[in-house]
């Protein structure tokens, strides 16, 4: 601002300054370079804010891309080498007599005292033909984008390397994926046991937490008087949101896996074929670690409802709990239900805790109850990213998908409960 | 029947019979044990905060007591060397925070520009309506899970790293690309605390700045983002806190096996890393390399709490008020 060049005291204040003189380049000669630096700096903001959504955008494609594409594939046994129709029109008998006469007996046995054959759906036969006789190996795999814009070269590649192979396009996900249990192939591996076991851990993380967490958001705002033991809670409270969530992995690994363990492997009520690696212990962990943002989160949603709705009920006589049951929560239920499901929508995706304590990797059984062993759709997740073959990075984001449709509709949900019980004042 | 006496006071007309029933023995509190019981019961929901980090000290402390009493470790040995194998007994706890450090800061270098100038640019330029499809939407990058982070770097932020600068130069497994997947993942953390800092500088101050002939610009980087360093570094420190302890990204993405080295492009082992890995073996509970993870833990757990309460005491020491 000492640019300004200073209208001389001299000058006579009858004169006004005449436009010329006070045009802005000569007032200030920096100020088209100021302006120029304004705009510069406002698209760089712009930018840096593009850059973020961007990179969701990208994150976003880069699932679907692995989700969807070509794979080319061999088979071990050639389908027209078993029958002289083909296999897809064969009926359940002629497809369990093929089973019977290409398995050995032992094994042939082993599937049906898993469930026997006349049990079994033709479809279920005939996937059984394909995983047991048939076996198609993967040999490579494409994302979706290459085998979009670049299919004829695929096509060439796979005519060069693998002459016998054949090439289809295949989506990751799909309903067989979803619904078929954990397998060592890619082809027939599904996520139904990570599921069942993501669903158990929330409803048991749900059923310990929830009621705790509200319990001291309300404790703290409503009983709390300002002693240094509150201080202490509440100051505790929020170092503990900062925890990483590793270490709340560890807390469980020692405290319910190890110390506790007839109670999480379920001893005490008469399980006995388990460890303290359970869904109970996970859970248990899981609820101690969204615990600290449930209160947080409802603590804010009570403190919002207006103080003249206590005094109200007050001066109606109600009694403290009286006024907090029927006036403080039922106002505050949107925030406190909003908040809670961003909290469980954490848990849904944690991963790190559950290695700690120890999931399981791979398992084929439905979990049975809390005191299963378990394994979860993130742990799969990992699992089968870390793996080095390209079609587990295929499935990998597949599973993704499923989780991110999951969260997605558990967050729509808190949207739709919160504008279906929100008051305003 | 006693006729009603009536009589004034305070300037009422008050029943004088009614107040005679109302004996002090109905006007004193009523002792109701159910609501004690309530009460009661949501301070032990309250208290159960203090025993879990009761809890996380006693089992890492404890733990850890274990490690270093152990006589294949000393703390001289474990601060002061630059190996960590296990197998062999070296327990140096260098290369483990080195590598926590190298992939913090390059997730810093790309969080905290990117995430302050998006909160300057959400809190001052945009519109309302900009601002109503912005916020959420990086908001909805907060709520993506970091195991898909994780996929995302190994699957896409380390090739295209390898396409940069060269298949030789990069490895599969470096700290870089962690690094950088995970300054996205804190991204709208920072801008989301910052911008809070900045929408709370009250109008008066900008408009003064615009009066004195300030562009926009200047009003911004001179006047608003001054009034509200305390919550910015706040959020910066938290999102180092969160850097530190992030797990899954790092246990994908960074290579495991510790290694000491300070190129970004190498593989190296974290210490959230080092733990998820260690730990997802079979772990025979009481052996050297089940306590060595409590220490590690230990380590963490200090380190996050530190930054986190420094965190705190800026946003309460240095907060401008302006009311």
């Amino acid at each position: 601002m000492s640019t300004l060049p200073n209208p001389s005291p001299s000058q006579p204040d009858n004169v006004p300054p005449t436009h010329e003189s006070a045009s802005p380049s000569q007032w200030q000669p920096a100020l088209a370079f100021r302006h120029r630096m304004a705009a510069l700096w406002q698209s760089i903001f712009l930018l840096a804010t593009t850059v973020g959504i961007l990179s969701l955008a990208v994150l976003l494609y880069n699932v679907m891309d692995g989700s969807f594409g070509l794979v080319a594939y061999e088979y071990k046994v050639d389908p027209a080498s078993l029958t002289d129709q083909p296999l897809e029109t064969l009926d359940q008998a002629a497809l369990v007599a093929l089973l019977k006469e290409r398995l050995s007996k032992g094994a042939f046995n082993k599937l049906n005292n898993e469930k026997a054959f006349a049990l079994r759906s033709r479809d279920e036969v005939y996937q059984l033909v394909l995983e047991r006789v048939v076996q198609p190996k993967v040999l490579a795999t494409w994302p979706l984008t290459e085998s979009l814009f670049s299919r004829a070269a695929i096509e060439a590649e796979v005519q060069a390397k693998f002459p016998k192979a054949q090439l289809a396009f295949r989506s990751w996900v799909s309903s067989d994926f979803i619904l078929r249990p954990m397998s060592s192939e890619a082809l027939y591996a599904g996520v139904r046991t990570a599921v069942l076991g993501s669903l158990w851990l929330i409803a048991i993380t749900i059923l310990l937490a929830l009621p705790v967490g509200i319990g001291a958001a309300i404790y703290l705002q409503e009983y709390a008087a300002e002693t240094w033991l509150n201080r202490l809670i509440q100051t505790n409270i929020n170092n503990l949101a900062g925890v990483p969530s590793i270490v709340y992995g560890m807390l469980g690994l020692a405290i319910f896996v190890r110390t506790l363990e007839p109670l999480t492997s379920g001893a005490l009520v008469g399980v006995r074929d388990s460890n303290g690696r359970t869904i109970l212990a996970a859970g248990l962990t899981m609820a101690l670690l969204i615990l600290p943002l449930i209160i947080i989160n409802a603590q804010e949603a009570i403190k919002a409802v207006p103080n003249s709705l206590r005094q109200a009920a007050y001066g109606l006589g109600a009694t403290r709990w009286q006024t907090i049951w029927s006036h403080v929560l039922p106002n505050a239920l949107p925030g406190i239900l909003t908040g809670s499901i961003l909290a469980i929508s954490r848990a849904i995706g944690e991963t790190a805790p559950l290695i700690v304590i120890g999931a399981s990797t791979f398992i084929t059984v439905d979990p049975s109850g809390p005191f299963s062993k378990f394994t979860a759709l993130p742990i799969q997740i990992y699992n089968w990213t870390s793996r080095p073959q390209g079609e587990f990075r295929h499935i990998a984001a597949a599973a993704i998908l499923v989780l991110l449709v999951l969260l997605l509709s558990m967050n729509a949900g808190a949207i739709l409960l919160r504008n279906h019980f929100s008051r305003r004042y | 029947m006693a006729t009603p006496t009536l009589r004034v006071r305070n300037g009422l007309l008050v029943d004088n019979s009614r107040i005679a029933s109302t004996s002090a023995q109905d006007l004193k509190k009523r002792h109701r044990p159910a609501e004690a019981l309530i009460q009661g019961f949501l301070f032990l929901c309250g208290l159960l905060s203090i025993v879990t980090t009761l809890g996380i000290v006693i089992v890492l402390g404890r733990e850890a007591w274990l490690f270093f009493g152990s006589p294949e470790v000393d703390l001289r040995e474990f601060f002061g060397t630059f190996t960590w194998q296990p197998a062999i007994g070296k327990f140096g706890i260098w290369p483990l925070v080195n590598a926590t450090f190298m992939t913090s800061l390059a997730a810093m270098l790309v969080a905290a520009p990117l995430g302050l100038s998006a909160a300057i640019y959400l809190s001052e330029y945009a519109s309302p309506r900009a601002r109503s499809f912005l916020k959420p939407t990086l908001e909805v990058l907060a709520g993506v899970p970091t195991v898909v982070y994780g996929f995302f770097a190994l699957t896409f932020m380390t090739p295209l790293l390898r396409m940069l600068f060269g298949v030789n130069t990069v490895q599969i497994y470096n700290t870089a690309s962690a690094g950088i997947v995970m300054g996205i993942m804190i991204l709208p953390l920072i801008t989301s605390i910052s911008e809070d800092a900045l929408s709370a500088v009250p109008r008066s101050l900008r408009e003064a700045a615009y009066a004195l002939g300030a562009t926009k610009l200047e009003t911004a980087v001179q006047v608003v983002v001054p009034a509200a360093v305390s919550g910015i570094a706040a959020a910066c420190i938290l999102g180092i806190s969160r850097a530190v302890g992030e797990t899954m990204i790092v246990a994908i993405a960074a290579g495991s096996g510790p290694a000491f080295t300070f190129n970004p492009f190498q593989a190296a082992e974290t210490m959230t890393g080092h733990i998820a890995r260690i730990s997802g073996g079979d772990l025979s509970y009481g052996s050297i390399d089940y306590s060595s993870i409590f220490a590690i833990g230990l380590m963490l757990f200090l380190i996050t709490l530190v930054l986190n309460l420094i965190s705190q005491r800026i946003v309460a020491r240095f907060r401008e008020k302006y009311e």
